[in-house]
């Protein structure tokens, strides 16, 4: 067998002891998703009425592209627990005391979350419809966006792997969990950048996650809150490049983690 | 002649400021049971990740089953398994789950994944708990298991790094067990331990380190031997001349414990009581107590390690990590 069909054998296997974790304790998945839900009904009906969008357009059109890409973000907290889990626990030392490939524990982490997320987005999606969002674009747009999606997920698991790996200790996870809520809401997930101050909304208008969101609303033909900028003219192309420049960054850097294990 | 399951040359290892391992040498024959044995700190661990290729070594060599561990690691890992100090498996997951999954990234087809699991459950009596959550299992349970875990492969070599720490007894007497098992098998085993009555009960070699050099080596017979024979105690009644009983038994007379020593000659410990009896009888000298001491593997341990530390090393580099 050749290494890389050896590698992604191996990978499956992680990968299935991961979902089997969702299988035996499903209340973490489980809570992942109600909790996107939660902020879906929070920002839909309870503060959405005293949220306008530039250049017009229903709020919860525009909200559930946006908490799409939230919960992307979002789980980059599963991806680091578990992998900062399983360091503490001394599972990480025993793959690596076992003769297989130093990709195969991330990539089968990787197989399992974006199912895992993969599931959360139909589960939102069809919630949203259920609701009143309505997505207008063509299939191909459809399936562009969710894949989109999935890509900005990506860059968050490899992010995630690597702050697994880099900070192990409790305080670790506590902080990711904490910082995730500033860096989800200052971007155009929630309210349109244009309704900041201009400096605030320049940051959040160059927010990888805005990005996303944007071009999700684009493709699924809701309302975008953008009269100008940056987002207005290049929200795909931002949406494919700013998860592939993380990741570009983060693998290297995840790899070095690794490496640095056994110093 | 077999390549050794191990040799370790020169080994050395710096963490920021304490040194783990300052020229450690080792060598384990093939079929035995090998203990390091060591105080808290001593550079145990570090020598049995760098064995297991999870540590990278400043200076020296180690060859595993004749694999250097830098230039091949992946043959030096499929030669060995580990079983680290902490139970590494997976709470969530069942007995026989941990098993099959360990199994198939050793590269197993999944039914041979699952014969080899069973195989190792009913050698381990863990048949009954094998489709059980893993965090139902008592600490001896998770022991067994993950030394099943790092059997999987049948290795040449098992590392056991403090395999029964933190047991109960009974836990204990049940690792002990299992390991006995395994070398049955024909498993070469190196634990590592800092119980003295572990590595006496299992190892047919010790090697005794401190602050990440040996400081002695052999067998446990050999290094009870080095701190000294066996001798005799005999307690002197109250108003007896402790001078004259000295002189009638041939030993050193400690008035403060009212006690004459007696050190064995080549006939050993029981030819000395003997005599020991026989000499008091002739003189007609009564005693209040009499015994036969051996050195325990205890004293030859703090005598072994009591050295100073090498200038520039730590007593506790342990617990930086």
């Amino acid at each position: 067998m050749n290494a890389v069909a050896t590698t992604l054998r191996q990978s499956w296997v992680i990968t299935l002891r991961d979902l089997k974790h969702w299988q035996r304790e499903p209340w973490t998945p489980i809570f992942g998703i109600a909790f996107s839900v939660m902020l879906v009904l929070m920002f839909g009906y309870l503060m959405g009425g005293a949220i306008g969008l530039p250049g017009g357009g229903d709020y919860l059109h525009y909200l559930l592209p946006g908490i799409f890409a939230l919960s992307m973000l979002f789980g980059i907290e599963a991806t680091m627990s578990a992998i900062a889990d399983d360091s503490k626990k001394g599972v990480t030392d025993r793959f690596r005391s076992l003769p297989i490939s130093a990709a195969a524990v991330p990539l089968g982490r990787a197989g399992a979350d974006l199912m895992n997320s993969a599931v959360e987005l139909a589960v939102l999606m069809v919630g949203g419809l259920l609701i009143g969002w309505q997505a207008s674009g063509s299939l191909g747009a459809t399936v562009l966006a969710v894949v989109l999606l999935l890509w900005l997920r990506f860059a968050m698991l490899v992010l995630g792997v690597f702050l697994g790996l880099a900070f192990r200790g409790e305080g670790g996870v506590t902080a990711v969990q904490v910082l995730v809520w500033p860096i989800g809401f200052l971007s155009n997930v929630l309210v349109a950048p244009e309704s900041m101050p201009a400096w605030l909304g320049a940051v959040a208008q160059w927010n990888p996650i805005s990005a996303t969101a944007a071009a999700c609303r684009e493709l699924f033909g809701n309302p975008s809150g953008i009269t100008g900028g940056v987002l207005a003219d290049h929200a795909l192309l931002l949406a494919v490049l700013w998860p592939t420049a993380l990741i570009l960054v983060f693998v290297p850097l995840t790899a070095r983690a690794y490496r640095r294990l056994s110093r | 002649m077999p390549v050794p399951p191990l040799v370790a040359r020169g080994l050395r290892k710096r963490y920021r400021d304490t040194t783990a391992l300052a020229g450690f040498d080792l060598t384990v024959e093939p079929g035995s049971v090998h203990a390091l044995l060591g105080p808290n700190g001593a550079g145990k661990s570090t020598a049995v990740n760098t064995f297991a290729t999870l540590t990278r070594c400043d200076e020296g060599e180690v060859r595993v089953a004749g694999h250097d561990v830098r230039r091949e690691p992946a043959a030096a890992r499929a030669a060995v398994g580990l079983v680290g100090q902490r139970a590494a498996l997976d709470e969530i997951l069942f007995g026989a789950e941990n098993l099959v999954m360990f199994g198939r990234l050793h590269g197993l087809s999944r039914s041979a994944a699952r014969e080899r699991a069973d195989e190792l459950l009913r050698t381990f009596g863990l048949l009954e708990a094998a489709d059980r959550k893993v965090s139902t299992y008592s600490g001896g349970m998770r022991r067994r298991l993950d030394i099943a875990v790092g059997l999987i492969r049948r290795p040449a070599l098992l590392f056991l790094d403090e395999p029964t720490t933190g047991l109960d007894p009974r836990a204990r007497n049940e690792v002990w067990q299992t390991v006995r098992q395994v070398v049955d098998a024909g498993t070469t085993v190196l634990l590592t331990t800092q119980y003295l009555d572990e590595a006496d009960q299992l190892a047919d070699r010790i090697t005794v380190m401190n602050v990440g050099r040996v400081v002695a080596d052999g067998t446990a017979q050999e290094l009870k031997r080095r701190v000294g024979g066996d001798r005799v105690l005999v307690t002197a009644p109250a108003h007896a001349d402790l001078r004259r009983l000295a002189a009638v038994l041939g030993g050193v007379a400690d008035p403060e414990l009212r006690e004459v020593t007696v050190e064995a000659g080549p006939g050993g410990g029981a030819a000395a009581l003997t005599a020991a009896v026989r000499a008091l009888d002739a003189a007609g000298l009564e005693a209040d107590d009499i015994m036969l001491r051996r050195p325990t593997l205890d004293e030859a341990f703090l005598h072994l390690t009591a050295a100073e530390p090498a200038p520039g090393t730590q007593r506790s580099e342990g617990a930086h990590r």
